[in-house]
């Protein structure tokens, strides 16, 4: 018991000071590697409280493709770092707003201040005990029958930010040399190579 | 005094620590020395293919040149570039060889010979391979040399693209087991070696050794570090032993990749054969067996084929391997369901 407390409160540590670094350092490709860091303690802290399907989707997710993505372009970036310090202060305001906002919703969402019990009764339904049912068990019954919908309309929102996406940088541009690899395929072979019978051990 | 012992390792904290700490090691160390003989293995079968004889002179039969090479990689000097990211530039060897053995925690030698025995186990292990790229890009990005830079960026690209399609290809194989624990995919494949996976999921054990080629950065799919083009691309700038690091690295994912095609499509630590002799063998030669024909296909595979063109790579990867096994998935999961082999939950 007081092995798993100290491992909470160190990944906890870690994941609020990273979360800060992320924020902080002047360097946006140092960021984004804080970024990695808090997932991943984000994900130990699930597999703490036994939710051990949700914290590698969110390794094999955000770490292993979306921070991988964030990484690529910022490291691309020709980043010029007094500029990007001048937007900070002119930004706090808003951005302290944000992280009250929604520190409250969670606040109220577990019931801490305001309502007294908690709101999301449906909390346990995700993550019944470890021993009965594992997990990635559980969430399959639920995603796919009560929420199946639901599971159904976020598929689409993804597809239509990925057509969105190709459209905004889809362009079409004359006097481009594509590939045809049909053609290339299709190539007599006579065309590309001619072989030699070689004696073994005697050269060509 | 047995049970003292018993008693101590297993309800003392002590004892329970010093279990794991050995369990640890009884897998790396024989790991470390897999890999060691791995680039002696790879080097024999490259100079047989190539009329040659390889290393034969440190030792019988050359048997010792991986620990002479590994002492001159130790023994050399570390230089660390002077306008490269210090911090980064060694933190990035680390990732690339950790990552590699991290994963071997939830990998079943033989029935419950594994560290972790957890339910989500190929997830982690899916989990710890896409970190794998982080290494590299990190080494890329550190160098600050372009060789470096492009070598890393071809390198994410192409293993972002194959985690696609071999997370595809894990999507069919737990549909045909019911469960994500790698010991009972291995006994979901039980009998003869024909009801393993690999002959009822053969385009999909194809595809899975295709993309562990590319997801390991080997010929053909050696892009990252093409020497025509790039010098040795992500490790460009690295000596010594941060170098031996990502070498390691390599050839430990290497195996890992292998045995995870035997647990998943050559039944694990089964006998081909279930009838004496065969099932007399201890499961965990049967395993090493087929580690080591895997292993032999990436070094046959080396010395034979040329590299692809980074366009080719990129189109096999996203036009060719993703439709089939996506389709190969639907198939899968309607002839399950059809054919009323769904496995009980």
């Amino acid at each position: 018991m007081i092995l798993q407390a100290l491992a909470f409160y160190v990944f906890a540590f870690v994941v609020m000071a990273s979360a800060a670094m992320v924020v902080v350092s002047r360097n946006p490709v140092y960021s984004v590697l804080f970024l990695i860091l808090a997932f991943f303690n984000a994900a130990a802290l699930f597999v703490l409280i036994g939710a051990e399907f949700i914290a590698m989707i969110l390794v094999i997710v955000y770490v292993g493709a979306v921070a991988v993505l964030f990484l690529f372009v910022v490291m691309m970036l020709d980043i010029n770092l007094t500029e990007l310090r001048e937007g900070f202060l002119k930004y706090l305001p808003v951005g302290a707003l944000i992280g009250l906002v929604l520190l409250a919703e969670i606040l109220l969402g577990l019931g801490v201040i305001g309502g007294g019990t908690t709101s999301l009764t449906g909390l346990d339904k995700a993550t019944p005990q470890v021993i009965a049912i594992d997990n990635t068990r559980a969430i399959g019954r639920v995603l796919y029958t009560q929420y199946f919908y639901l599971f159904q309309v976020a598929g689409l929102v993804l597809l239509v930010a990925m057509i969105g996406a190709i459209v905004l940088t889809l362009r079409t541009r004359p006097g481009v040399r594509r590939q045809r690899v049909s053609e290339q395929l299709y190539r007599p072979k006579g065309d590309a190579v001619t072989v030699v019978k070689v004696p073994t051990r005697g050269g060509v | 005094m047995t049970a003292d012992l018993i008693r101590f390792f297993t309800t003392n904290w002590i004892g329970q620590a010093i279990v794991i700490v050995a369990q640890c090691l009884a897998v790396t160390i024989p790991l470390l020395v897999a890999v060691a003989y791995m680039t002696y293995v790879d080097r024999k079968v490259w100079a047989s293919i190539q009329l040659r004889r390889g290393p034969n002179v440190v030792g019988p039969f050359g048997l010792l040149q991986p620990m002479a090479d590994g002492l001159k990689l130790v023994l050399k000097e570390t230089i660390v570039p002077s306008s490269a990211n210090g911090v980064l530039f060694i933190i990035a060897p680390m990732i690339a060889f950790m990552t590699a053995l991290v994963a071997w925690a939830v990998v079943p030698f033989d029935d419950g010979w594994v560290i972790a025995d957890i339910n989500v186990g190929i997830l982690y292990l899916f989990a710890i391979s896409s970190l794998g790229v982080y290494g590299i890009i990190i080494a890329g990005w550190a160098s600050n040399s372009k060789y470096a830079f492009l070598g890393a960026l071809r390198s994410a690209a192409q293993m972002v693209s194959y985690e696609v399609s071999i997370g595809f290809v894990l999507i069919t194989v737990l549909l045909c087991v019911g469960s994500l624990n790698l010991s009972k995919v291995v006994l979901a494949q039980s009998g003869w070696f024909f009801n393993w996976f690999w002959l009822p999921l053969l385009p999909m054990f194809v595809i899975f050794f295709v993309s562990a080629l590319a997801e390991t950065n080997r010929t053909p799919f050696d892009l990252p570090m093409s020497e025509a083009e790039l010098v040795a691309g992500f490790h460009t700038e690295y000596s010594a032993m941060t170098f031996g690091l990502f070498f390691l690295g390599e050839y430990a994912n290497m195996i890992l990749l292998s045995a995870l095609g035997a647990v998943l499509f050559l039944g694990g630590w089964m006998s081909p054969i279930p009838y004496a002799p065969f099932t007399w063998v201890p499961g965990i030669v049967w395993f090493a067996f087929k580690i080591a024909f895997l292993l032999f296909i990436f070094s046959w595979t080396k010395g034979t084929l040329p590299r692809y063109r980074y366009d080719q790579l990129m189109r096999l990867g996203w036009k060719v391997f993703l439709p089939v096994s996506l389709g190969w998935v639907v198939l899968t999961a309607a002839v399950l369901q059809f054919g009323g082999w769904v496995p009980k939950l």
